[in-house]
């Protein structure tokens, strides 16, 4: 009966996206009078997620699931509902979790919506709020199965604590050979920086910098926010950055506290893809740019000119409050 | 190899976004129709292996009359075949289960479809017909290569990517880096002379059932005006941003 959400972690320790889902999946619970479980997997202090309204933790252990593999831990979830009788499962937009929820929605006979912005508009028929077209429209969906699976878009709920007892119970759910029909070879991951995907405040920039071997300000204003660094399709495409820090609507999308765009005039392909971050600065030497329109604060100057001003000022404004 | 690649008849990426009939459906007025761009990277990798590998490449809509454009399109860039769905797109579950049943009824061994579509984003279509077939399944898909009937893809990650080796039967979420943007074609005219003669089969669907419905649309507030703040003044925008916005 009670809604499920499924705990993500990296080497054991919970990642905030599952405090949020928490956070979200309590106050839903509390509209619909049920409480909330989670299913961890190799995931230790399981008591953490009560600070955020998790009653009961299912603990899976096991060494066959130590790396990501979509289909076994879709299989987990789905035996977590059904064991639970859960009408409603949360998960979270990382990309793991973008990767599973179909599977788990097919293997539930659930329908599914992505891109939740915010809480169900209405539980009874249940409705949810959810973007489209790019992040240019949002899109009310409403379930109409018994079963129903939504995804929390990243960054749109938040945090917040609602103290609960949690009882954890050990949860050997039992895997089909199937569910390892694509092996692991080989992780490439970026370390000691930032990545976009968890970034609280991204620095992007694009050709105004006229050329990479002017990003060093960038990298600087980026660690002075400790915020990830990204770049317009333009500057990716003629490798002046690698594809990676691509964002936009055909690169990574970014849904930051604070996105500063740094010489991008703001192409509505980049700004479908940069819409969903909350706070908006532009610095552009032309006032006609059209990122002035969606920017929440804008400076019309020279890069070269702004940006180590800046660094400076961040410095001190961040000794003076450190 | 026996290829279908699943495609989407999108708006435009620079479409402006209008709903009619009290906000509860999509304005195409004026809208230019694409190939969706995550399916197109999927379809140029598909060509790929047709022109190496002697692949055959069928595509795939599900969708109305309106579709038929841009499945021509897909023919004059490469696919020998193209299959449409006649039906309105309307929920993911169902998109899928057609697919699937296209899938089935022509022993394809690699279905390549876009990770998420540009006009609903729902993400979803591509897992769940892995789901409802019992294939392999590689996301968000930024590389791949087939031989004989063992595969082995990169999958892009937060922060990262990681390679994996699976076998066919498989369903790929694609996305760009299956190929790179100056490896997409446009149309020639030879192209576009014989897709005219290639087959555009229509089939009608097998079922009606769904799993959501779209209830309405909005659009985005109206934003208030951007804050200019001078280049001389940046203690301002600091201060802004640490007492107003409460970002940093």
């Amino acid at each position: 009966m009670s809604i499920l959400i499924y705990a993500e972690s990296a080497e054991g320790k919970f990642k905030k996206v599952a405090f949020e889902l928490a956070s979200y999946a309590k106050k839903v619970a509390d509209a619909m009078g049920t409480s909330v479980t989670a299913v961890t997997i190799n995931a230790s202090n399981a008591s953490e997620l009560g600070k955020y309204g998790v009653s009961k933790v299912l603990q899976v252990t096991n060494e066959q699931l130590a790396t990501f593999n979509a289909k076994g831990y879709a299989s987990v979830i789905q035996q977590a509902a059904e064991k639970e009788g859960t009408s409603l499962v949360v998960l979270s937009s990382t990309t793991d979790s973008l990767y599973l929820a179909p599977l788990v929605a097919v293997s539930l006979k659930a329908g599914y919506a992505s891109n939740v912005v915010a809480l169900p508009v209405s539980t009874s028929p249940f409705q949810v709020k959810r973007t489209a077209f790019s992040n240019k429209a949002f899109n009310v969906t409403e379930l109409t199965t018994t079963v129903k699976v939504i995804g929390l878009a990243k960054n749109s709920y938040g945090l917040n604590e609602d103290a609960v007892a949690t009882s954890e119970e050990a949860f050997a759910p039992a895997l089909d050979s199937s569910a390892f029909g694509v092996k692991v070879e080989n992780v490439e991951k970026v370390t000691g920086k930032v990545t976009i995907a968890d970034a609280e405040i991204v620095v992007s920039a694009g050709r105004g910098m006229k050329g990479p071997e002017n990003w060093g300000m960038i990298e600087e204003l980026a660690a002075v926010l400790g915020a990830a660094t990204a770049c317009s399709k333009p500057v990716s495409d003629i490798g002046w950055r690698p594809h990676s820090e691509h964002v936009g609507q055909t690169g990574k999308p970014v849904a930051s506290n604070l996105y500063i765009a740094v010489g991008i005039s703001g192409a509505i392909q980049h700004i479908a893809g940069i819409n969903s971050s909350k706070v908006k600065v532009v610095i552009n030497t032309d006032p006609e740019a059209p990122f002035f329109k969606v920017a929440d604060y804008g400076i019309v100057g020279d890069a070269f000119d702004v940006v180590p001003k800046l660094i400076e000022k961040l410095k001190a404004f961040k000794a003076a409050n450190a | 190899m026996k290829i279908l690649v699943c495609i989407s008849h999108v708006p435009d990426t620079t479409s402006k976004i209008n709903f009619i009939n009290g906000d509860t459906e999509f304005d195409t007025n004026g809208v230019q129709f694409v190939i969706n761009p995550n399916d197109e990277f999927g379809l140029t990798r598909a060509i790929w292996f047709k022109e190496q590998q002697g692949a055959s490449v069928t595509v795939v809509n599900v969708g109305g009359t309106d579709a038929e454009a841009t499945l021509r399109k897909a023919l004059a860039i490469g696919a020998d075949e193209a299959i449409r769905i006649n039906a309105n797109p309307s929920d993911g579950m169902f998109v899928a289960t057609e697919l699937a049943a296209v899938v089935k009824a022509g022993n394809y061994d690699l279905v390549i479809a876009g990770k998420e579509s540009l006009d609903y984003n729902g993400g979803m279509v591509p897992g769940m017909l892995a789901g409802l077939l019992g294939f392999n399944f590689v996301n968000s898909c930024i590389g791949l290569d087939v031989n004989g009937t063992e595969a082995k893809a990169i999958r892009e990650i937060d922060g990262g990517k990681e390679t994996v080796s699976t076998s066919l039967p498989l369903v790929i979420g694609g996305q760009k880096g299956l190929v790179e943007e100056k490896d997409l074609r446009i149309p020639n005219m030879r192209g576009i002379m014989m897709a005219r003669t290639k087959a555009l089969d229509v089939k009608e669907p097998t079922t009606t059932e769904t799993a959501s419905k779209a209830v309405k649309f909005e659009k985005p507030a109206a934003k208030s005006a951007v804050k200019l703040i001078s280049a001389d003044n940046i203690d301002e925008l600091i201060d802004l941003l640490h007492n107003e916005a409460k970002v940093i």
